[in-house]
């Protein structure tokens, strides 16, 4: 095993509010090696951008980086100046957000936007540059590649947008990409293209990525690695398919359970009951105890660490032996 | 078993021409969108038909002129055998009305921010006079509650203070306030989180299967349409173009546009499989391809699919609009 390229190490993120300190991210470590595809699964709110943006270090003030550390390369990158952290952005890091229409500037030309970032972190003169971008439209796709760099965002479609934004992402050649639901907004045919780019790219440039999103679906396919995340801490991390196949946490196996699948046919789905807790109440002990149906006194007095259990490593106290015994616990949970 | 809700033929037309100042002074032509071009189809009693399609094929404005929101350009729809253009505005549409509800996709924008949970839910018990009194409608509204699975002391709150999950189940209960015997569901659940959409399409069939209600789901989610319906129609620029069972759609996808929408979804079972993704995107609706609209993005076409509309026609027992299918060349 190589080094690792990202070293992510108890990292909690705090909102100070009037009404006291919301922990947002509580203790949040996972590495990603070079050329590894992690997924960070998780419902709305569990955290999941939020330690996208802890990464990049664009956290929405009054958020901040309250301990822990994040590590590139071996150098740490949570406590540097703006300045330093900018040249960092984009050259060794880059970043895919959800909507592609706010991540470009409307009033630039595609081509003003993607010269711009190549000249900022590479040695090379404007008409290289230019050249560069027409390639990079090109691997993305994009037909008429010459034509199009002198257009405006507004004249392309969502699809194709999103295709320039990964061309941006990937015009300084970074190590890791930070892809916050690149395919959210996309119609499904669409998805399925800009996943297949998006792994393509990476692949033949060796940038390593960490694909936040919320479709089991694309993790699946994609990812070599799975990280679940939920009320701001990670439930369970592991190789992909041991986690869809056999989880080891009733929250993974809940939220597998959970999503309608194209294959077999099931009258009801399983259910978790009840909604996520909001960031004011997370409960004692650990934070999925009042939905679990295995908790115990233990689960509601002392917080699990993350721990291995069979394949993969999980947050939990009673972690599964075999998936089929956590699977119909939650059904009998959610049945009674 | 009866047919409960027929279309025949229906289409809706928007006009999204420039401003006629804009029009006068840059000669700009009159622009239409035709968002709905001749569907038809029928639902029976207790079943559900799913419309699914990409953003902009026009399920969407199906649902809102099956309920009334919009008024069809042409066609016409069937309630119980009624047409429902020829009732007027008068007490034959509203004692209609009060048999079709419908659910929103968006549970923040669908629920007044001002009003209770009680004033939400009983407003189609006052609109349509079917409970009197306050303490009989508090009543009739902790019941709705509860078969949604709230709590009965809910109603004096508002909707800020529920998730998402919780305020499409309001939605729900108001939905089925007036007893309806159809449902029109538009995408909803696409804005919540899986496991809350699992217990939101639990809640549905659950109530299905008590009620005897009848649904049009529409989603862009073929999971999900999979796992709640009994007849899916696949829509693509404002056409139909297949109709099928739900178990031969899924087995065996004969149009080339539901063979590509399947074959683009990720499953979480596929793990490791690569798939082939498909080319192109959805055309322009303002400026659809002349033939089968779906032509220039398919691989089975030729230069009849691109000159000559397909009709929907019944071949091998399902409803399909395409010419390679009725040539027999897929």
């Amino acid at each position: 095993m190589t080094a690792p390229l990202l070293e992510v190490r108890h990292l909690r993120v705090e909102f100070p509010t009037r009404r006291g300190t919301l922990l947002a991210l509580d203790d949040i470590s996972f590495d990603i090696a070079p050329g590894e595809v992690l997924g960070v699964v998780g419902e709305s709110g569990a955290g999941k951008s939020l330690t996208g943006a802890a990464i990049i270090g664009l956290l929405e003030p009054p958020g901040r980086i309250a301990g822990g550390e994040i590590l590139l390369e071996g150098q740490r990158i949570d406590n540097l100046p703006y300045e330093q952290m900018r040249a960092i952005r984009g050259r060794k890091i880059g970043a895919i957000f959800q909507d592609p229409l706010t991540s470009l500037n409307p009033l630039y030309t595609i081509g003003r936007q993607l010269t711009e970032t190549i000249l900022t972190h590479l040695p090379v003169s404007a008409e290289e540059a230019r050249l560069r971008a027409v390639r990079l439209l090109q691997d993305t796709g994009i037909p008429a590649a010459e034509q199009r760099i002198d257009q405006y965002p507004h004249q392309f479609s969502g699809g194709m947008r999103q295709r320039v934004v990964i061309a941006l992402a990937l015009a300084a050649q970074p190590k890791l990409i930070v892809a916050d639901e690149p395919t959210t907004a996309l119609d499904v045919s669409i998805q399925a293209q800009i996943i297949a780019l998006l792994k393509r790219l990476c692949k033949e440039q060796g940038a390593a990525v960490m694909l936040v999103t919320h479709d089991m679906g694309v993790i699946a396919e994609t990812c070599d690695r799975v990280a679940v995340m939920y009320a701001g801490r990670i439930a369970e991390i592991g190789p992909v398919h041991y986690v869809i196949h056999a989880p080891a946490h009733p929250y993974t196996a809940g939220l597998m359970g959970s999503i309608p699948a194209m294959d077999g046919d099931r009258e009801r789905l399983l259910q978790i009951d009840g909604a996520m807790p909001r960031l004011t109440a997370i409960p004692r002990g650990c934070a999925f105890n009042p939905r679990c149906p295995k908790a115990t006194d233990r689960c509601r007095q002392e917080r699990p660490e993350l721990q291995a259990a069979g394949a993969t490593r999980a947050a939990c106290w009673w972690p599964a032996d075999a998936p089929v015994a956590a699977a119909s616990a939650m059904a009998a949970g959610a049945s009674a | 078993m009866s047919t409960l809700v027929q279309v025949h033929d229906l289409a809706k037309t928007f006009d999204v021409s420039a401003p006629w100042l804009n029009r006068v002074v840059e000669r700009k032509p009159r622009q239409f969108v035709h968002a709905v071009d001749g569907v038809s189809f029928s639902i029976e009693r207790g079943r559900t038909l799913a419309l699914v399609g990409e953003s902009g094929c026009g399920k969407s404005t199906v649902a809102r002129l099956l309920v009334g929101l919009y008024g069809p350009t042409r066609g016409r729809v069937e309630f119980d055998g009624q047409d429902t253009a020829t009732l007027g505005d008068g007490a034959a549409l509203r004692a209609v009305r009060r048999r079709m509800q419908m659910i929103f996709q968006d549970p923040y924008a669908s629920l007044n921010p001002r009003w209770k949970v009680l004033d939400i839910v009983a407003e189609p018990l006052r609109e349509h006079g079917l409970v009197a009194g306050e303490e009989a409608q508090r009543a009739r509204v902790a019941e709705l509650l509860q078969s949604v699975g709230l709590a009965a002391a809910d109603v004096e709150k508002f909707p800020h203070q529920f998730s998402g999950g919780q305020r499409q189940r309001i939605s729900i209960a108001r939905a089925l306030a007036t007893q309806p015997e159809f449902l029109v569901c538009d995408e909803p659940t696409s804005a919540l989180d899986v496991s809350v959409q699992a217990q939101v399409l639990n809640i549905m069939k659950g109530l299905q299967r008590q009620r005897g209600l009848t649904y049009l789901f529409i989603s862009h989610n073929l999971a999900v349409v999979r796992h709640v319906s009994d007849e899916v129609g696949v829509m693509y620029l404002g056409r139909l173009v297949e109709l099928a069972p739900k178990a031969e759609l899924f087995a065996q996808p004969r149009h080339p546009y539901t063979r590509m929408l399947l074959d683009a979804i990720p499953d979480i079972h596929m793990t490791g499989r690569s798939r082939t993704p498909v080319q192109g995107e959805v055309p322009n609706p303002l400026n659809p391809p002349a033939g089968c609209a779906f032509h220039p993005r398919c691989p089975h076409a030729n230069a009849r699919c691109s000159a000559e509309r397909p009709v929907l026609q019944t071949i091998g027992g399902i409803r399909i609009a395409c010419h390679a299918v009725e040539e027999g060349r897929i």
